[in-house]
């Protein structure tokens, strides 16, 4: 982060280590999130990101390295800084009998200046289910009302730990309106998840973590050199399919568009998708994707 | 108010923070709220100590346990009744907590709450302020039914409505903070009954609940003595047995005096072992 003092970082963390008996969890990462950014963590399970974040959150402790959220060391998290972060953990918590305007409402009590309860609950897409005790909630439900607890403060910092894990498609896309509105807002996030296509629609830059180390920072176009690599062009043509690798597909298309007279058949361009990229990074780190 | 007033609150947006002791009496009404809607912790926690009663009253019938001809004569129920009346306090504050605490536990309501500003001791009285309910309700359940089947004469003297209170209220503070410093002790959710019930039941068995203190063998008697309920038992039957009955009891009367000393070292006790034991995670989150 060139011009960024530390200080002025909303998350810095360096030379993060963390072992439990004999794995090695967190083996020396170094993260950077200036305020107002948007930033994916990605990895397989098991790769570092739940420990990771939740060393940020002030819920582990770390072995070595330093780390501090909006100018506080997570390790001495006081009510203050508290106030000002917002958390979705991993799993989903099960608030059994009681209801869900009821648990949101409770939460906003421990804030000086919560959201409106019957505002977040809308925002998160639970009016519907605002009367209903949670027990009766869908996974993908109590998931998104996680996600208002997570919010209820409107917090300078929101982690947030596979937060659409249970969601529907079209709930996937509200959450991620949601994402993006917090951002306008000026909201710092950190997120982990297995989608990657929610990376890339959300992040502004994705850390691939493996084996407890970051093994590349970047934004998502430019990902693994995903902007550099070659695109490939394809088509139908004396009953077969045709492919062809290229760095300059125009060309290829204008050269196929004169040779077809019009319309090429089943034109496609295609360039390796984040998915495609991250996959490659993972295997040649010797992990599983998971 | 004055102009300026108002300029420097419009500066600086009005902070509107709930007092701890607000937060503490929403914490204890939301918990009270999750008890009441549960269908098994009512029945387990306030119903089975009735359902005990009427049992166990309805075995002993009115087998008298004072020396013939005394007057006024106790019957085993009347004896049992006040033991029953302890162990609904030790259910509500021991076996309710370190049953429930590991479920929410595991299901991730305690992570959530570290989470929030909330100051710690709120949730421990929010726990302390739904246990007190609960007991209240217990208590008052259990005398309804002694009086009305098993001629258990209410207090008849302030005094004796005082001892009742301090036993009562000493009793349930010891009990609801070894269950809290207890619900460590279970790693899941799932094993808390198996490690909570058996320890209540060895209680009641030696603590003369289920039988006369008095005609326990002495390692047992000894045994009893170094926990609440045995005490709880003895001051509650200071209050609704005959002062003559004292004459039955192991020291030849209800030692109030070691009644409270006893129930009040394990209140601290209990604290301790609150600070030391209590779990906001499983183990497995670290």
């Amino acid at each position: 982060m060139p011009g960024v003092t530390h200080e002025e970082l909303a998350i810095s963390v360096s030379g993060l280590r963390k072992s439990y008996a004999d794995n090695v969890a967190v083996a020396g990462v170094d993260l950077a999130v200036p305020p107002g950014e948007v930033f994916a963590l990605l990895g397989p399970n098991g790769a570092g990101k739940t420990t990771t974040v939740e060393i940020l959150e002030g819920f582990r402790a770390r072995d070595a390295g330093t780390v501090s959220v909006l100018g506080v060391d997570p390790a001495r998290a006081d009510r203050d800084w508290r106030r000002r972060v917002g958390i979705v953990l991993q799993g989903t918590g099960e608030f059994d009998e009681l209801k869900v305007h009821e648990v949101v409402r409770h939460f906003a009590r421990f804030y000086p200046n919560p959201a409106d309860p019957d505002e977040v609950i809308e925002r998160v897409g639970l009016s519907e289910k605002a009367n209903s005790r949670t027990h009766t909630l869908s996974g993908g439900q109590k998931r998104r009302l996680d996600v208002a607890l997570g919010i209820v403060n409107q917090p300078e910092v929101l982690f947030l730990d596979e937060p659409t894990t249970g969601f529907d498609p079209a709930a996937r896309r509200e959450f991620w309106e949601l994402i993006r509105q917090l951002s306008h807002t000026g909201t710092t996030i950190l997120l982990t998840t297995h989608y990657l296509d929610e990376a890339e629609a959300l992040a502004d830059r994705v850390g691939v973590i493996a084996r407890g180390t970051m093994i590349a920072v970047s934004t998502p176009a430019e990902l693994g050199g995903r902007h550099l690599a070659t695109a490939t062009v394809s088509w139908r043509e004396g009953g077969g399919q045709r492919t062809e690798e290229t760095d300059r597909p125009t060309e290829v298309v204008q050269r196929l568009a004169a040779s077809f007279g019009g319309e090429v058949p089943e034109l496609t361009v295609t360039r390796p998708t984040l998915e495609d990229v991250y996959l490659k990074m993972i295997g040649e780190n010797g992990q599983e994707p998971a | 108010m004055s102009a300026t007033t108002t300029e420097k609150e419009t500066a600086r947006p009005a902070v509107r923070q709930a007092s701890g002791l607000s937060l503490a009496l929403a914490q204890g009404g939301i918990e009270f709220k999750q008890f009441v809607r549960t269908r098994e912790s009512l029945v387990f926690t306030l119903l089975f100590p009735v359902m005990l009663m009427l049992i166990f009253g309805s075995i002993f019938g009115s087998v008298v346990i004072t020396p013939p001809g005394e007057i006024p004569a106790v019957t085993l129920s009347q004896y049992f009744v006040t033991g029953m009346i302890a162990s609904g306090i030790m259910a509500t504050g021991f076996q309710n907590l370190a049953i429930t605490i590991p479920i929410e536990r595991d299901r991730g309501v305690l992570k959530r709450y570290r989470g929030t500003p909330m100051p710690k001791w709120v949730f421990f009285a929010g726990k302390i302020l739904c246990v007190a309910a609960l007991a209240f309700v217990s208590v008052v359940m259990l005398l309804a039914v002694a009086v009305a089947f098993y001629d258990l004469q209410l207090p008849d003297t302030g005094q004796k409505w005082f001892t009742f209170a301090w036993v009562s209220v000493l009793g349930l503070i010891a009990c609801t903070l070894c269950g809290i410093a207890f619900s460590g002790v279970a790693k899941t959710g799932r094993a808390g009954p198996a490690v909570v019930t058996p320890i209540a039941l060895i209680l009641q068995f030696t603590s003369g609940v289920f039988f006369e203190y008095n005609d326990l063998p002495h390692w047992m008697q000894q045994f009893a003595a170094l926990f609440p309920l045995k005490w709880m038992c003895q001051g509650l039957r200071s209050v609704f047995l005959p002062e003559s009955f004292a004459a039955q009891e192991v020291a030849g009367s209800y030692e109030l005096g070691r009644v409270a000393l006893v129930l009040a070292a394990w209140c601290v006790g209990g604290l301790v072992l609150c600070l030391v034991g209590f779990r906001w995670t499983t183990k497995r989150e670290g």
